[in-house]
């Protein structure tokens, strides 16, 4: 890695509307920068099991489990992080609580606490993260990168954000000292928040949304990743050719047939124009935007790998220039 | 396959004796818009006094409505073409207060509202939305002023979240550690803590520490105040999802063709069977529309011919195009089938995508009519 005066990003979030491939963007991203004798960590905190499904792998726990190789043979690991467990893992390591803890729990005192103190739940989880950023071992750091996917853009600058707010509930105590910590880490560019979304109004209006949003509350917003872009050429024809085409390609030619596949083309025309609107509507954000293409078949784990060689060029490039 | 049984959209909006139709699913999957097709056709087809609630609606869709503003009281839809149609858009902080105000003197909901632990619960506790949804609905439902509320659920992690929040809300403001805490505040009765012994010790102490002191302070004068103002959030919570359990009430699970949407479909299809809910139907939205009828592999061939003579042969795109489009919906509909499998029972409508995105009453209801099959 190059020497450079601002840090490359090492906590990548994950954030966009529900239903764009946010967590499929993020598993492919995990398997980006898992470059050579690189290991990645990708981690899901609602408890949602998105990731597991896509490597075929059985659900993920709060243990840290190999998930498979990265791009070039470094290694992507999962964890599915969960706020009472986390809460648990912080009384032991802090207050060496032993089987106090558990006792607690049966009293229902963990879910209580990770209730009641609006946010625990979210600080907790984002602590969690800074400290799998921060983990080393024998001298070197035990992740070159995290991966987060994180909650949809209508609720991530509150889930990031909520260390800020904290403060004014939990001026003392351990909660505030460590939120602050926590804050200044995702307020830093050791940060990058990446926002996925398809070729679509909504999505894009929410992106937008996003991005202001995330700029006002400080947040520090890595690349834009235009999903699902159905890649077909844009061609002038007319019913009278298509009739003429399928004949030539030995198909029937009914009617029905050649005004379902103009208005199938048309209706793809379109998409295909608006995309190209929607790509300039992100691009005067003035961040970089990431093309994905639409894996006409649902993203399994080649189609994973797919994407994530399509990103990394993007991603990855940008970090070695420096 | 066995055959699915198809949902009768027209039949359920038009029966007299529903009075309460919740859309229900995860994130993304176009819940607030079918909730608000099946209000405007329920008023305008149906002919019945309908309003829609809604809990966040894309900005064009709350435009469309005329409930841009939130002032968490129904308003007319103008340009409803018979019937009538009222739409709202859920102010949670709003309600909460009003559940207070309403059940309490002015100084004493002064006090309430001036509690941090009650502004942090109010606007930011991850139930609030829900619980403040169920509340709404049940004061919608008993001004009688509606024959129909077609209610959309929020925007949770999970679809389960709106049924299982509001007990969670009412456990906390309801349970025993809030009364272990109220116990300790100066003034109230010592007996309760002596009586939990010494795991109340432990976790006074290890929470004050941990979340400082005044946290646990605030909760424990915010639940007292409580107390006696209203009769237990618990009951509140549990009167309300037996409201949903009778059969003026019918819930629909909205899902789109993706494993995880159609994983939480499946999901909360069986939580509402174990409650005794009323699920009456599935409607799956946003499937590719495909408008020829010619297999991927077919197209794919005769555009490989096409271009043996001509790269660049405009027909073979458009038989590409074709391909492509025919593979997704094969996809789509493998996913949808997983539904079906699991859940054979529940009538079913399948709706492609509109294309373009619901900006006015027209674009309703063209989709309200789709979903009916008219």
């Amino acid at each position: 890695m190059t020497a450079s005066a601002i840090p490359v990003p090492r906590l990548h979030i994950v954030t966009g509307k529900g239903g764009t491939g946010k967590t499929s963007v993020a598993a492919a991203l995990a398997l980006a920068l898992a470059g050579t004798g690189r290991r990645v960590l990708l981690v899901e905190v609602e408890g949602r099991q998105g990731i597991a499904p896509l490597f075929d792998a059985p659900s993920l726990g709060y243990e840290e489990r190999h998930l498979a190789a990265g791009l070039d043979g470094g290694e992507v690991f999962g964890q599915s992080v969960d706020a009472d467990e986390a809460l648990l893992d912080y009384l032991t390591m802090f207050y060496r609580l032993g089987s106090a803890g558990k006792v607690l729990q049966k009293f229902g005192a963990i879910d209580f606490a990770t209730t009641i103190a609006p946010g625990l739940r979210d600080i907790l989880l984002t602590g969690k993260l800074k400290e799998a950023v921060s983990r080393s071992e024998s001298g070197r750091m035990t992740y070159d990168a995290v991966v987060l996917d994180a909650p949809p853009t209508g609720r991530v600058v509150k889930f990031l954000n909520v260390t800020v707010e904290s403060g004014r509930l939990a001026k003392t105590g351990p909660i505030g000292k460590h939120s602050r910590s926590v804050a200044r880490m995702l307020h830093s560019s050791l940060t990058a928040v990446h926002v996925v979304t398809t070729p679509a109004a909504m999505p894009v209006q929410e992106t937008v949304d996003a991005y202001k949003e995330l700029m006002s509350a400080d947040l520090p917003v890595g690349h834009l990743v235009l999903n699902k872009v159905a890649g077909a050429k844009a061609v002038e024809v007319g019913a009278e050719e298509i009739k003429a085409g399928l004949e030539r390609a030995g198909l029937h030619s009914e009617d029905d047939l050649v005004s379902g596949l103009v208005e199938e083309y048309a209706a793809a025309r379109a998409e295909i124009e608006s995309v190209d609107a929607y790509r300039d509507r992100l691009e005067q954000l003035g961040r970089p935007v990431e093309e994905l293409p639409l894996l006409p078949e649902g993203v399994d784990l080649s189609g994973l790998y797919q994407l994530a060689r399509e990103l990394r060029p993007g991603i990855i490039g940008e970090r070695r220039n420096g | 396959m066995a055959e699915v049984p198809g949902l009768d959209v027209d039949a359920l909006l038009g029966d007299e004796n529903k009075h309460v139709i919740a859309c229900c699913g995860s994130g993304g999957v176009g819940k607030t818009t079918t909730a608000a097709a099946l209000a405007l056709r329920a008023a305008e087809v149906h002919g019945r006094r309908t309003v829609v609630l809604t809990i966040d609606p894309a900005r064009r869709l709350a435009q469309s409505l005329g409930v841009e503003s939130l002032d968490n009281v129904p308003k007319a839809v103008a340009a409803v073409r018979g019937g009538s149609l009222d739409a709202m858009m859920l102010d949670m902080k709003r309600t909460f207060d009003e559940v207070v105000a309403s059940h309490t003197t002015p100084e004493r909901a002064a006090e309430i509202f001036a509690n941090p632990f009650y502004q942090a619960v109010s606007s930011t506790f991850s139930g609030t939305q829900e619980y403040m949804a169920m509340e709404k609905l049940g004061q919608l439902r008993a001004t009688g002023e509606w024959d129909l509320i077609v209610l959309d659920t929020p925007p949770s992690r999970s679809a389960l979240d709106f049924l299982d929040a509001p007990a969670r809300l009412a456990r906390l403001l309801d349970g025993r550690v809030i009364r272990l805490l109220s116990a300790s505040t100066p003034g109230a009765r010592r007996s309760m803590l002596s009586l939990m012994g010494a795991s109340a010790a432990v976790f006074t102490r290890v929470f004050n520490k941990v979340l400082g002191g005044h946290l646990l302070t605030d909760v424990a004068e915010f639940t007292a105040s409580l107390e006696d103002t209203f009769g237990g959030f618990r009951k509140r919570a549990e009167a309300t999802f037996r409201a949903l359990q009778d059969d003026q009430t019918s819930f629909l699970v909205i899902a789109a063709p993706e494993p995880a949407a159609v994983g939480e479909a499946v999901y909360f299809t069986r939580r509402l069977t174990e409650e005794r809910m009323p699920l009456d139907g599935m409607i799956l939205n946003r499937l590719t529309p495909v408008a020829a009828d010619l297999t991927a592999e077919r197209a794919l061939g005769a555009a490989a011919a096409l271009e043996e003579s001509d790269a660049d042969d405009p027909v073979a795109a458009v038989l590409r195009t074709h391909a492509d489009l025919a593979r997704r919906r094969a996809a789509e509909e493998r996913v949808a089938a997983r539904y079906a499998a699991a859940c054979p029972e529940v009538p079913q409508r399948w709706l492609p995508a509109l294309g373009v995105e619901v900006v006015d009453l027209d674009d309703l209801r063209a989709f309200g009519a789709a979903a009916a099959g008219a």
